[in-house]
């Protein structure tokens, strides 16, 4: 079972506390922006194969949404961060690269490999 | 090919079974095709073969990294039905369980088609209504369904516990024509069939890369070398999103893991199929007598097979309670696959942003029934442009705003 390090509470939380949001770090484009720019914000999905960033809420536990980087082909996770963030900070980019030597931040919220 | 027939097991049961042929050949790759598929899955398998049956089209590789029907189209639960809401489903999926019911004399194999009827239980209100408002549709499209009181179901499914305290029965949508076929027969018959009119089945072969020249395809990389094509296919459900990226285009598609499991055999018990979509979770007898029972999909992105233990939980003790007989059985084997979901839950059957380059991909939870139909019509699509069964499932509807909805419909998997 999958179990994620809740940053907001400190728990340990198993997958059935958590209510997985989607994919992370997305720009909210809105009234303004090219109509390329609204299809993707509501339909295009990064689906890699590897590094991934997701939403996830610690549904039954303290009820706060959180950031996690996984692995989506090997299910390793590699750390959880908070949701007030843009982008995957410093310390979980390391831990990747760590065990990805080849993996590159894309800001689009992509990773590749 | 020897063709196979009662008199074909006569003469070989005369001679120790030793004149058998090999099913497909296992060639080399060539340097070009006209047309190269990627997947020998199901619906890539079906493309090459109605390519070369209905348009002649015979220079032709499907190319596949495992085996050929080692992906969702050998691990699924093979309902077939088509009794969906909107109408641009309803003609491909009736279109395709049309094409099952003469497949086995098509292909010349049999792909133990058996339609014993599937029912859809109604288990809230709300899905009262909906099956209702769905038997209306499919009247309007032209798809034999029913609405069926409590009273019948329990005659057309003795073991059923109508009263469940939580998920009591409150009727169902009956389709008498739908059923289950052999998930692996169906491939084995289109890659015989396929191999037969002199195509090329390219198995332990990995796509790796895809070429292009000015905005058109020109080929692939694949762990066997380079092969070059005019029109290419990208039929592999899951990995969509991996094609799809070696193209140089994204997708409205996520792929996540949708699990199943076989009971141990028992003696015949119920001879219909039954989707109860409320509890997510669905059941039906094999010819073996094991009970196959499949579940929801996960939630969040995977491409390992495997998928999470609470969902077969779930699944399990809500079946339990509305078939209480299956409380003892013990559950020998249990499997994942990866399926490739789309924001309104109907698949896509369309040309790219690559000149030449067309994928059929987000089948999701419910491809299999659709083989045969997608088949017919993508491989209409690669041959002549267009196709009326596809040009509803086009990559461009989500810009548009023309939602193919069976989200609401379909409620659940498959
Ligand atoms: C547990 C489960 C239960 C299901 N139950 C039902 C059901 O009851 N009824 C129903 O209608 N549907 C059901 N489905 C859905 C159905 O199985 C699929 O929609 C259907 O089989 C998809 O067929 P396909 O040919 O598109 O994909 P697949 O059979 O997955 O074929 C795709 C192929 O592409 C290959 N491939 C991937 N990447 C590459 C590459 N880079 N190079 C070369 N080859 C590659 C894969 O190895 C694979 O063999 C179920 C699915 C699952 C997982
Ligand atoms: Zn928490």
């Amino acid at each position: 079972m999958l179990t994620l390090h809740c940053p907001c509470c400190g728990i340990q939380a198993d997958e059935t506390e958590l209510a997985p949001g989607g994919q992370a770090h997305l720009t909210r484009h809105g009234p303004g922006s090219s109509d390329e720019d609204f299809h993707d914000y509501l339909f295009t999905r990064a689906n890699p194969r590897g590094v991934h960033f997701e939403r996830w809420r610690h549904a039954a536990g303290c009820g706060k949404w959180f950031h996690a980087a996984r692995d989506t082909q090997t299910l390793e996770v590699f750390g959880t961060y908070a949701a007030q963030t843009l982008a995957p900070p410093q310390h979980i980019r390391d831990a990747i690269t760590e065990r990805r030597p080849d993996w590159t931040w894309h800001a689009s919220g992509r990773a590749t490999e | 090919m020897k063709r196979y027939s009662a008199f074909a097991v006569a003469r070989e049961a005369a001679r120790y079974h030793l004149g058998w042929e090999r099913a497909w050949a296992a060639p080399e790759p060539k340097a070009q095709y006209d047309v190269v598929i990627v997947g020998a899955g199901g619906h890539g398998l079906a493309t090459a073969y109605y390519l070369g049956k209905n348009f002649g089209i015979t220079n032709v590789a499907v190319i596949e990294k495992g085996w050929l029907g080692g992906g969702n189209t050998g691990r699924n639960t093979t309902i077939i039905r088509s009794n969906y809401l909107q109408d641009a489903s309803a003609a491909i999926y009736e279109k395709s369980r049309g094409l099952y019911e003469t497949l086995s004399q098509d292909l010349n194999y049999n792909v133990m088609f058996s339609p014993r009827g599937v029912m859809m239980l109604a288990q809230t209100q709300h899905e009262i209504r909906g099956y209702q408002r769905t038997a209306q549709a499919n009247a309007l499209q032209g798809v034999t369904t029913e609405w069926i009181a409590p009273a019948r179901v329990k005659e057309l499914l003795p073991i059923i516990n109508l009263d469940g305290p939580r998920y009591p029965v409150l009727g169902a949508l009956w389709q008498a024509r739908g059923g289950t076929a052999r998930h692996d027969a169906v491939a084995w018959g289109y890659a015989r069939a396929c191999s037969a009119m002199g195509m090329d089945i390219l198995q332990k072969c990995e796509v790796t890369g895809i070429r292009q020249q000015g905005g058109q395809v020109t080929g692939v990389e694949t762990t066997r070398g380079e092969i070059g094509c005019t029109r290419l296919g990208i039929v592999v459900a899951g990995h969509s999103g991996v094609l799809a990226e070696m193209a140089g285009f994204r997708l409205p598609v996520e792929s996540v893991a949708l699990q199943a499991l076989v009971s141990e055999p028992i003696k015949p018990c119920m001879d219909v199929v039954v989707m109860a979509n409320t509890v997510h979770g669905y059941m039906s007898q094999s010819d073996k007598g094991e009970m196959v029972i499949g579940g929801g999909a996960d939630g969040f992105n995977n491409y390992t097979q495997r998928g999470s233990f609470h969902h077969i939980e779930e699944t399990v003790r809500a079946l339990v309670e509305t078939f209480p007989m299956i409380s003892r059985l013990k559950m020998l084997r249990q499997w994942g696959g990866i399926v490739d979901m789309t924001g309104d839950r109907s698949p896509i059957l369309s040309k790219t942003p690559l000149a030449g380059c067309f994928i059929n991909c987000g089948w999701g939870t419910g491809g299999f029934k659709a083989i045969p139909g997608s088949g017919w019509g993508f491989a209409e699509l690669m041959a002549k442009g267009h196709s009326p069964l596809t040009e509803a499932f086009t990559l461009d509807r989500f810009r548009e705003g023309r939602f193919i909805d069976e989200s609401v419909a379909a409620g659940v998997a498959h």
